[in-house]
């Protein structure tokens, strides 16, 4: 039971997949400017990585490995094409502002990286579990970056006005950097160093 | 004509940077910017697929998955665009392959300099990103081709640049939870804020 907690709970902040290993960063800031694209992308990217892992682990033992990568691409592939079908049909709207960027899920690291280095020698359960916590290590830093963005740039969560702009007759003037590209990769920045001064074994020389 | 060509060409490579405006290609680009050399290796493998893949996805998307391309085929009703996906990262796949075992027969040096980055380059989101942008813009080929070459050139600009500066930021006392993937973000913002100043201009 413990290795299932620690398969879910590890990658959130001890290993977390953009802020240590690296990956999945390319689809990951530019849907920050809004929390509403940030949450549906994290539940897109939780699906696809925890999807992929269970299958690719389902089919671990019949898989000779010279053709690992494209039948891992192919599920992946599948698994992006199911939820970018998915959002087009319910979540129109949504899925026009993400517009590339669901697709280019198939690209994200984390995916392939887990499905590889993971689910590849483990047990589907296992494999599933693991991907659910890596694509939540994911949201964690999209979440935190969308939230910031969007209260600092437009006074609003969620659509709902917290901070008053002064256009509106409010008190609080709208920071536009925060809506541009720079300063997504400045938060991240600034995340990776808050979560390095709480936890210094993860300091690089 | 040639105005709107080149009006593509210089707003992808500098406006529309692929890597400093829509984020993509991020983890190589993050990973692999240590050094000028390897930088520069890297961008140029970068532009080569960029300027065969985004043409070819351009002749794929046209001729057989858009609505009603299958025309000449005789089947004007069918729609093929949900495999849209699947098809670009599988000719990716296919032209870098083809790619390694041209350039490993007839320009072995290259094909030396590039080694593991062509094989990674498949899984870099600045080559589908650029095929699902043509997708979305609605290219038609010779803008295709332009704009392949266009965005190969801003990337490998923006990663040659990132190296030059971490090359010389090895000398600077940079605070202990700040130092390398950190700072390196922080350095990656600075770098696009100065991008956009292009971003006004129109073209």
């Amino acid at each position: 039971m413990s290795s299932y907690r620690k398969a879910l709970l590890e990658p959130i902040f001890d290993n977390n997949p953009i802020g240590l290993q690296v990956l999945g960063i390319c689809s990951a800031l530019a849907v920050t400017t809004k929390l509403e694209t940030a949450v549906v992308m994290s539940l897109a990217v939780i699906f696809v990585t925890s999807c992929a892992s269970l299958f690719v682990s389902v089919i671990r033992n019949h898989m000779p490995s010279s053709i690992r990568i494209i039948a891992q691409m192919t599920v992946i592939a599948s698994l992006v094409i199911i939820a970018d079908q998915f959002l087009k049909a319910y979540m129109y709207d949504i899925s026009k502002q993400l517009s590339v960027f669901v697709g280019l899920i198939i690209t994200n690291c984390i995916v392939l990286g887990r499905t590889e280095g993971f689910a590849l020698k483990n047990p589907p359960g296992l494999s599933f579990i693991d991907g659910i916590g890596n694509g939540l290590g994911y949201a964690v830093v999209l979440l935190f970056v969308a939230t910031i963005r969007e209260l600092l740039g437009t006074g609003k969560l969620y659509g709902l006005t917290v901070l008053k702009l002064t256009r509106d007759g409010g008190w609080y003037p709208a920071n536009g950097l925060m809506l541009l590209a720079p300063s997504a990769f400045i938060l991240i920045g600034l995340f990776i160093w808050a979560v390095r001064t709480w936890k210094p074994e993860q300091v690089e020389d | 004509m040639f105005e709107h060509y080149l009006g593509i060409f210089l707003t992808s490579i500098f406006i529309e940077n692929l890597a400093l405006a829509f984020f993509l290609g991020m983890c190589t680009f993050l990973a692999v910017s240590q050094r000028v050399s390897t930088a520069a290796g890297l961008g140029l493998a970068v532009i080569v697929v960029q300027a065969i893949t985004i043409p070819v996805n351009n002749l794929i998307y046209r001729y057989v998955l858009q609505e009603g391309a299958l025309a000449w085929a005789g089947l004007p009703n069918v729609d093929l665009t949900f495999l849209g996906l699947i098809t670009y990262i599988g000719v990716i796949a296919a032209m870098v392959q083809i790619l390694e075992m041209a350039l490993d027969k007839y320009v072995p040096k290259l094909y030396n300099a590039l080694g593991i980055f062509l094989p990674l380059i498949t899984v870099n989101c600045a080559i589908l990103g650029g095929s699902l942008f043509m997708v979305e813009r609605d290219y038609n080929f010779p803008e295709s081709c332009v704009y392949g070459v266009g965005s190969g050139v801003g990337w490998a600009l923006a990663i040659i640049g990132l190296a030059g500066i971490r090359e010389r930021m090895k000398y600077s006392n940079v605070p202990p939870g700040l130092r390398g993937l950190g700072i390196t973000f922080v350095t990656v913002g600075l770098m696009a804020m100065a991008f956009m100043l292009f971003s006004g201009i129109q073209l």
